[in-house]
């Protein structure tokens, strides 16, 4: 099992160093950075300091290793906006952020895996097909349109929700139904896909054969061989598209989180929030990514057990 | 393997026998929609006798026919401005279809070329291709593209190219997958030793087999990018005020939502119409084509 792990931490390192590379070269690709970032207002003094912070009269590749120093010390600057450490900033938005993204997850494991089993199980009925069109739409109709649509009938017209903020439980629930949208249709499929490959082997026939309940081929031989490749989708597929739906759902509900900065940050130019911003969601999506890796390696005993 | 045109009749030929009737009603309806959506685009300047970007200060924030205050000639009624919503949607919808065709294309041309070297080159070059559309597919895309436009600002030429690589890999692994499956048919060893040239093999032989994953997936993809698209717009990051986009439009329009909804809901419905349209169209595509997709 040791160079499985070893294989896709290597693979997480060097996907993390072409983030922050993809984050760096964006930043000198559009020129000067400081004419970009503060054009107006700079004094000739404030800007030779910026050019010396920024070390920009050397080399790119000078500039490049300087920035990957800061990188590794963990310096990543000021804010422009706020003159604050920008780790500051965003740790202070994580648990909101980590909040929603729990409580999403926690909705899509409970409609999809129902749903998923569902669809596998009786295929060829009217269900089958309902539970696809369900996965369908949620693939079809864009986060913000969903948060739009739900504000407009149960904010607006009955009056029963809050828009803003994220202080009580009633807060949680649009947001985690517009996040969710998107991860359930992904979620259900991969269960219905997962779950039809397993209800095919041999093995089940074996269940049936020696007269266990129907229930208990589907639940306990089923989804629990099925349950490998869902959790491999849950964590490689739900933390890009949960760090997408954040972006955008946080910013419709005013939700004090990452996503929310990093769209204001986008707005407002506030360059070392946005980089970090990102750099920090990118190390999130990819240390799920190697957790799921483990969680996989762990649950299947093909890996578990292998030696190199 | 004849030719090039040889492929497109095999799309049509494996027409699915196997989807009930209800299938084919919801494609009907699609392939109408299709249409409907796409004679909208294009006739956009032609079917509303209004500018989109024509203000008028006395028909301000009016409701869509059939409604009390109604502006003659509006049917959608009008936004804050007192531009026609109805005809700034339809712009928009062109605006949206010709940033995702031509996303869609530059996906399809980097895509395909590093999965055309990757399949044909084998070691590190793969390696690298590979590796490159591991990446991409870890890295949270929508985040990369917040950072790209708000630093290189957000031009029309910005967005398209990162509309462009926002789908690339899908390509790559197509052609790589098919390219390397082909290497090894009985056909192509034959085709070396009649003393075929590797341009004369890539478009008499490679080329036929990619033309149906190709559309397939071109049309999967056109979904995935109006949704990042009218995302990023919606946003602000996106199509810049005053140019209308379907995002841009729910964006702007939501803080008069409680009054005027009718702002943000024909946009948003035109946003979910052609979503599923092209969705329902790629599905069956690919039902037809019999293309086995690799699905992650």
């Amino acid at each position: 099992m040791t160079p499985y792990l070893l294989r896709h931490v290597l693979k997480a390192v060097v996907t993390l160093w072409a983030i922050v590379t993809v984050t760096f070269v964006a930043t000198r690709l559009s020129g000067n950075p400081i004419d970009t970032f503060l054009g107006e207002g700079l004094t000739a003094e404030g800007r030779q300091a910026l050019i010396d912070y920024f070390q920009l009269d050397r080399s790119l590749w000078h500039q490049y290793l300087a920035y990957l120093r800061g990188v590794l010390s963990g310096e990543f600057g000021l804010s422009f906006v706020d003159r604050r450490p920008v780790t500051t900033v965003v740790a202070e938005r994580l648990w909101p952020s980590g909040q929603l993204l729990l409580s999403s997850v926690a909705l899509t494991v409970a409609v999809s895996l129902p749903l998923g089993v569902l669809a596998a199980v009786y295929r060829r009925s009217w269900i089958g097909s309902a539970v696809m069109v369900v996965a369908f739409t949620g693939y079809a109709v864009p986060s913000f349109v969903l948060a739009i649509v739900m504000v407009l009938t149960f904010s607006y017209w009955l009056n029963w929700l809050p828009v803003v903020g994220n202080g009580t439980w009633l807060h949680f629930i649009m947001p985690t139904i517009a996040m969710s949208g998107v991860l359930i249709a992904a979620l259900t499929r991969f269960t219905r896909n997962a779950m039809l490959d397993v209800l095919g082997q041999d093995f089940i026939r074996t269940a049936r054969a020696k007269g266990l309940r129907e229930t208990q081929v589907v639940l306990k031989h089923g989804l629990g061989n099925a349950s490998i490749t869902v959790i491999s989708v849950l964590g490689l597929q739900i933390a890009g598209l949960a760090a997408a739906g954040s972006v955008v759902v946080e910013s419709i509900f005013s939700w004090p989180g990452v996503g929310q900065m990093l769209v204001n940050a986008a707005i407002l130019r506030d360059y070392p929030v946005l980089q970090f911003g990102v750099i920090a969601v990118a190390v999130a999506v990819v240390a799920i990514n190697i957790l799921t890796d483990i969680a996989y390696a762990l649950a299947d005993p093909r890996i578990r057990l292998a030696r190199a | 393997m004849a030719s090039l045109v040889d492929a497109l009749p095999r799309l049509r030929r494996r027409s699915g026998r196997r989807k009930g009737q209800g299938a084919d009603i919801i494609q009907t309806i699609a392939l109408v929609c299709a249409v409907l959506l796409a004679g909208g685009a294009l006739l956009a300047p032609w079917l509303t006798p209004f500018d989109p970007l024509d203000q008028s200060l006395l028909a301000r924030l009016r409701p869509p026919i059939g409604f009390d205050r109604y502006a003659a000639g509006h049917l959608a009624g009008t936004d804050e401005l007192g531009r026609d919503v109805l005809s700034r949607s339809l712009h928009g919808l062109r605006l949206t279809l010709a940033l995702a065709f031509a996303g869609a294309v530059i996906g399809l041309l980097i895509g395909g070329l590093l999965g055309l070297i990757a399949g044909q080159r084998r070691g590190w070059v793969e390696d690298g291709i590979m590796s490159l559309v591991d990446m991409q597919i870890a890295i949270p895309f929508t985040l990369v593209a917040l950072l790209v436009l708000a630093l290189m600002g957000s031009s029309l030429t910005v967005l398209v190219l990162v509309l462009g690589i926002a789908g690339w890999e899908q390509y790559a692994r197509i052609v790589r997958g098919e390219v390397r499956r082909i290497a090894a048919q009985p056909y192509l060893e034959a085709a070396h030793t009649a003393g075929a040239g590797p341009f004369y093999i890539a478009w008499r032989h490679v080329l036929p087999n990619l033309v149906s994953p190709l559309v397939v997936q071109f049309t999967l993809s056109l979904s995935n990018i109006v949704i990042l698209e009218s995302t990023l717009s919606f946003l602000g990051l996106g199509v810049q005020p005053p140019q209308p986009s379907l995002g841009s439009m729910v964006g702007l329009g939501r803080d008069y939502m409680p009054t005027a909804p009718w702002i943000v809901l024909t946009p948003a419905a035109l946003i979910v119409v052609l979503t599923f349209t092209v969705q329902i169209l790629g599905d069956w595509l690919r039902d037809r084509a019999d293309v086995r997709l690799r699905e992650r």
